[in-house]
């Protein structure tokens, strides 16, 4: 049963409110304009007053337009018909293909009970030194990209989409600019990587409120195929594009900011869509890589800071390089045990040197002697960037350490380095001496 | 007959309902919607209009809703069955939902805490026509590796006479197992399980006393430099990524307590995941039982819903606060306590109430205060002493402790153990930041010799930033090898290697010789004349001194290394340091 309703009470930027009757909290109606229909969702309910968000926007709506309830909340289409295709914020296809209505979904469900979780155990390999030696991707991992605009990051996103070993790729795309929604597209297309490929894409164009529905359409898609036990890798591009959508909304509905304007509630909405990362016993998984960038570099902005609380560490992009400090896996550790023996020493001990490196770096340019110690940390920081922290180095993790191993023979004495003995004895490379 | 409602609003996770009758604040209802029963508190009162807060997702609720509410606080179960658990905030037991929902936590559904058809070997200790009161022991029954004290029910209030208490032998929870009389006449049957509302401490003891005793951590940092003390309060504050969950469930893993409470508070599910499967495996070298006996878990991870997040802490300190109760030594450890501070917030904010600094309630501090409170050690009515230890940490936003939430519980907590993204980022392990950090407990090292490493780590740290200013040639042979001194200090003392089996817990013995040792590299007047020959010697010596933490206790490699050792000191050391003397004495 529909009910249609032609009184609109108010406007304030994206809401109208409606009087009527029965009406469920996050329920779903069509508003006709002139400019034609739109989805709008139910976003509070105050005794006979029901507020509604329109995805179009409120922008020449009039208030003799009609509501009609469609009784359920929003939905979104699950079969096989769904790979290769390109759909908007609001799930309608934008790729001229035609419209999917088969097996409608609801999006944003409950949590994965956290007693059904299995300890994450495989590694996604990359061929990127920085993220396979030092902050090696797992599988269920969800992990941003933190980095400022202008950064290869959507470039780094579909290097990793093309070269990691998953059976789905769905890719959110929010707040995109066109150009880089077309990037995606080709690049996808061009690596053959289409045809595994979802893609859900709302550009900077498109309005406001779609942008929101793009993370949990994504991931409810996501679940949905990781439950028929196909790992997936969902791809989401800005969040910070997603986290500002939701302060304009707040904001026009007159709610208290809490830190710059963005509502107290970010945390937890951020949370409750990246916490879909998963990796499922007996079935699929799903892996969430997203991009964060941050206003003015600033790792403290709420956006980078609350995600950086809920995702298992970060990748932090900047000057086209995948920075050591800063970057973290916190499941590396599930991983890198069983890789080579080397691999956490080779990590630790590359990282303490390279610190050490910087410090030396500060000292050399404020125009102090540098001593012995000071030269050889140079000669190492400046091997350290080429071979490893380059993005254009492409070579597996086995490879990588023994080039590590290489580096630090070049530039230190065996005690130097703080590794412990039984692996120095083993893995020091031997060099005839001069 | 119960009171009914209506909905007649919905904001959220907020709904507001219509209601005639009493209704008391904090009062538990449930909407009645689309077939499920969804569990709420009343929040405020005003009038015929009450607010609740669900604790399940509100989507599908609609207008005229039906709302049943059940005269009864937010309460948890208190008895036997507890430990080894796995818990969401409202006390459901997160296994058995699995099994009865699948994958996903499906709304509208609760289950038993305690399983019901268990059976328990009760042993009365009480005699028939005794005189009692709240707390103290009816009898026992064996729970893991501990004897669980069945208690005169909290909630009793004044003096009880037994009237009848049954035989030794094995009843169900359920089972009366007493019948106590009030003063007026009027009999209550006891069982083995009562309830308790989660937001008032449970003060059944007959005094609290002032924590003096330490907490072993098996941290060399903390149980020697940073103490905490059983019945005290400490907290955790830093920036993402600089390891206060590590550090937490090293905590878990290693303290030399009875009975951890892990209370995973908004964070991330994965973590809770690893202590899951992690525990059943280990053994606690105290007892040689399964860790996960004496651990109960409070998960509410963060994309759980948010007001029951908020309740999450009240239940863990609720349980911790029962054990105590026992006589044993309870482990608190909330993660994270900001995340339960934007609960608060959360809801205040749909309150419309008026915000506090970064939209904080007002009632933020006193709320903090309140939940830390709730720790202490005290002498229990039947002799005995029990106590609650608390450890929270706090997510500060960016990294910044000069926020209201870390500020707050800095005025409520014992020990201070602030992480920092400087030491996290240079890979040193604890990050805690030696020289920021303070306890206010008193340790198992003798203060004047922890006093003078820490005096040296200080001065070791203004040599190392004056040298960025005036650069090594600038700094005297003496100053450097202090520098270097307070440098070796921090690597193979300060840091732990959490992941090396024998680092990860030292043992209070082990640190106090491993100490002893350190202090005499510190002590030591150096026979070494200039800064390459200083820099190679401590080079040396701390790369063997690592190699020795990571040897097994008294193993012939471990002695072999205390050997080389003091070989290598021996050779350099010429003396004691002026004004050392003294420290040095035993």
């Amino acid at each position: 049963m529909t009910k249609v309703y032609s009184k609109i009470e108010s406007i304030a930027g994206n809401v109208i409110s409606v009087y009527a009757d029965g009406i469920k909290y996050g329920e779903l109606a069509e508003v006709s304009t002139s400019f034609g229909k739109s989805l709008a969702e139910v976003i509070k309910l105050d005794e006979g007053l029901v507020s509604l968000q329109v995805f179009a926007g409120g922008r020449g709506i009039s208030t003799g337009d009609e509501v009609r309830f469609l009784g359920h909340p929003m939905k979104v289409s699950f079969s096989d018909n769904l790979m290769g295709r390109i759909f908007d914020g609001s799930g309608a296809p934008r790729d001229n293909g035609p419209e999917l209505s088969e097996n409608l979904i609801e999006i944003g469900g409950p949590s994965f009970n956290p007693a059904k979780r299995i300890i994450p155990r495989n590694m996604i390999r990359t061929g990127i030194p920085m993220i396979d030696v030092f902050n090696s991707l797992v599988e269920s991992q969800k992990l941003p990209i933190f980095s400022v605009s202008g950064e290869p990051y959507n470039q780094l996103l579909a290097r990793i989409a093309m070269q990691a070993e998953v059976d789905i790729i769905i890719l959110g795309g929010i707040g995109l600019k066109y150009d880089d929604y077309l990037f995606f597209k080709d690049t996808l297309e061009e690596g053959g990587a289409l045809s595994r490929t979802i893609m859900f894409m709302h550009t900077a164009s498109d309005p406001v409120v779609e942008s929101l529905m793009v993370p949990d359409i994504s991931l409810a898609v996501a679940e949905k195929f990781a439950l028929r036990g196909k790992k997936v890798l969902v791809l989401l591009t800005d969040m910070t594009n997603f986290a500002d959508a939701m302060k304009e909304i707040a904001i026009t509905q007159e709610q208290v900011p809490s830190n710059r304007g963005y509502p107290g509630d970010l945390y937890s909405q951020l949370a409750s869509r990246y916490e879909k990362a998963v990796d499922i016993e007996g079935a699929g998984s799903i892996t969430i890589l997203g991009v964060t960038t941050m206003p003015g570099d600033d790792v403290t902005h709420p956006v980078p800071d609350n995600t950086g609380y809920i995702t298992e560490g970060q990748y932090y992009l900047k000057g086209g390089r995948i920075e050591p400090f800063g970057s973290l896996s916190r499941l590396k550790q599930q991983v890198n045990d069983k890789t080579r023996e080397d691999h956490r020493a080779v990590m630790d001990g590359m990282i303490k040197l390279y610190a050490q490196y910087k410090d030396s770096m500060e000292k050399k340019s404020m125009g102090f002697n540098m001593s012995n110690w000071d030269e050889k940390l140079l000669k190492y920081g400046e091997k350290f960037e080429a071979g490893m922290m380059d993005l254009t180095v492409n070579i597996p993790l086995e490879r990588a350490l023994d080039l590590g191993w290489e580096i630090l023979s070049d530039c230190f004495a065996p005690e130097e380095t703080g590794l412990k003995s039984s692996l120095l004895e083993k893995f020091w490379p031997v060099k005839e001496t001069v | 007959m119960k009171n009914t409602g209506k909905v007649i609003g919905v904001n959220g996770n907020m709904v507001t309902v219509s209601v005639t009758g009493q209704v008391s604040m904090n009062e538990v209802a449930y909407i009645l919607t689309g077939g499920k029963r969804l569990k709420c508190e009343v929040i405020r009162i005003q009038g015929e209009k009450v607010q609740v807060q669900v604790f399940e997702m509100t989507k599908g609720v609609g207008i005229g809703d039906e709302v049943e509410f059940t005269e009864d606080l937010l309460a948890v179960e208190l008895g036997p069955g507890l430990l080894g658990q796995v818990f969401d905030g409202l006390q459901n037991p997160l296994p058995e939902l699995a099994e009865e929902a699948g994958f996903f936590l499906e709304r509208g559904i609760y289950l038993d805490a305690l399983p019901r058809d268990r059976e328990w070997e009760f042993t009365p200790v009480a005699n028939t026509g005794a005189q009692m009161t709240a707390g103290e022991i009816l009898g026992t029954v064996p729970e893991q590796n501990f004897e669980h004290k069945i208690m005169v029910p909290f909630n009793l209030l004044g003096t009880y006479t037994v009237k009848s208490i049954v035989e030794k032998g094995t009843y169900k929870l359920t089972d009366k197992i007493a019948v106590l009389v009030d003063e007026k006449g009027n009999s209550v049957d006891v069982t083995l399980v009562f309830q308790w509302p989660v937001k008032r401490a449970i003060k059944c003891y007959a005094e609290r006393l002032k924590p003096v005793e330490p907490l072993v951590t098996k941290m060399r940092l903390i149980d020697t430099f940073l103490p905490v003390a059983k019945g005290g309060t400490f907290c955790v504050p830093g920036p993402f990524g600089a390891g206060k969950t590590v550090l937490q469930q090293a905590m878990s893993k290693n303290a030399d307590v009875d009975i951890v409470i892990v209370a995973a508070c908004g964070e991330r599910a994965g973590e809770v995941v690893e202590t899951l499967k992690e525990f059943p495996e280990l053994l606690d070298p105290k007892t040689g039982r399964s860790l996960m006996e004496r651990t109960i878990i409070i998960c509410n991870t963060s994309s759980m819903p948010v007001a029951s997040r908020e309740a999450s802490v009240y239940t863990a300190v609720t349980l911790a606060e029962y054990y105590r109760q026992m006589g044993l030594d309870v482990l608190l450890l909330a993660d994270s306590t900001s995340r339960w501070a934007q609960a608060m917030r959360e809801m205040s904010g749909r309150l419309e109430e008026i915000p506090g600094e970064e939209a904080f309630p007002a009632y933020l501090e006193s709320s903090i205060a309140g939940f830390y409170e709730r720790a202490g050690i005290v002498e229990l009515k039947s002799g005995g002493k029990g106590s609650v230890t608390i450890g929270g940490t706090v997510s500060p936003a960016g990294g910044n402790f000069e926020e209201p939430v870390t500020q707050a519980t800095l005025k409520v907590v014992g020990a201070f153990h602030g992480l920092s993204r400087e030491r996290s980022d240079a890979r040193k392990y604890p990050a805690i930041h030696p020289l920021d950090s303070w306890s206010k407990y008193t340790g198992s090292i003798n203060p004047v010799q922890t006093g003078y490493a820490y005096d040296m780590l200080r001065r070791s740290y203004e040599i190392g930033s004056m040298m960025k200013v005036v650069g090594e040639e600038g700094t005297s042979t003496d100053d450097f090898i202090t520098y270097l001194k307070g440098e070796f200090l921090d690597a193979v003392y300060y840091q732990q290697n959490s992941f090396d089996p024998v680092d990860a817990s030292v043992t209070p013995e082990r640190q106090s010789y491993l100490f002893g040792q350190i202090m005499d590299v510190l002590t030591a007047e150096l026979d070494l004349d200039t800064k390459d020959e200083a820099r190679s010697w401590f080079n040396k010596i701390r790369q063997t001194f690592l190699d020795y933490n990571g040897t097994q206790w008294e193993s012939d490699e471990f002695k072999a290394l205390d050997k080389e050792i003091g070989t290598l000191i021996a050779d350099k050391k010429i003396g004691i340091l002026h004004g050392a003397e003294k420290v040095m004495e035993k």
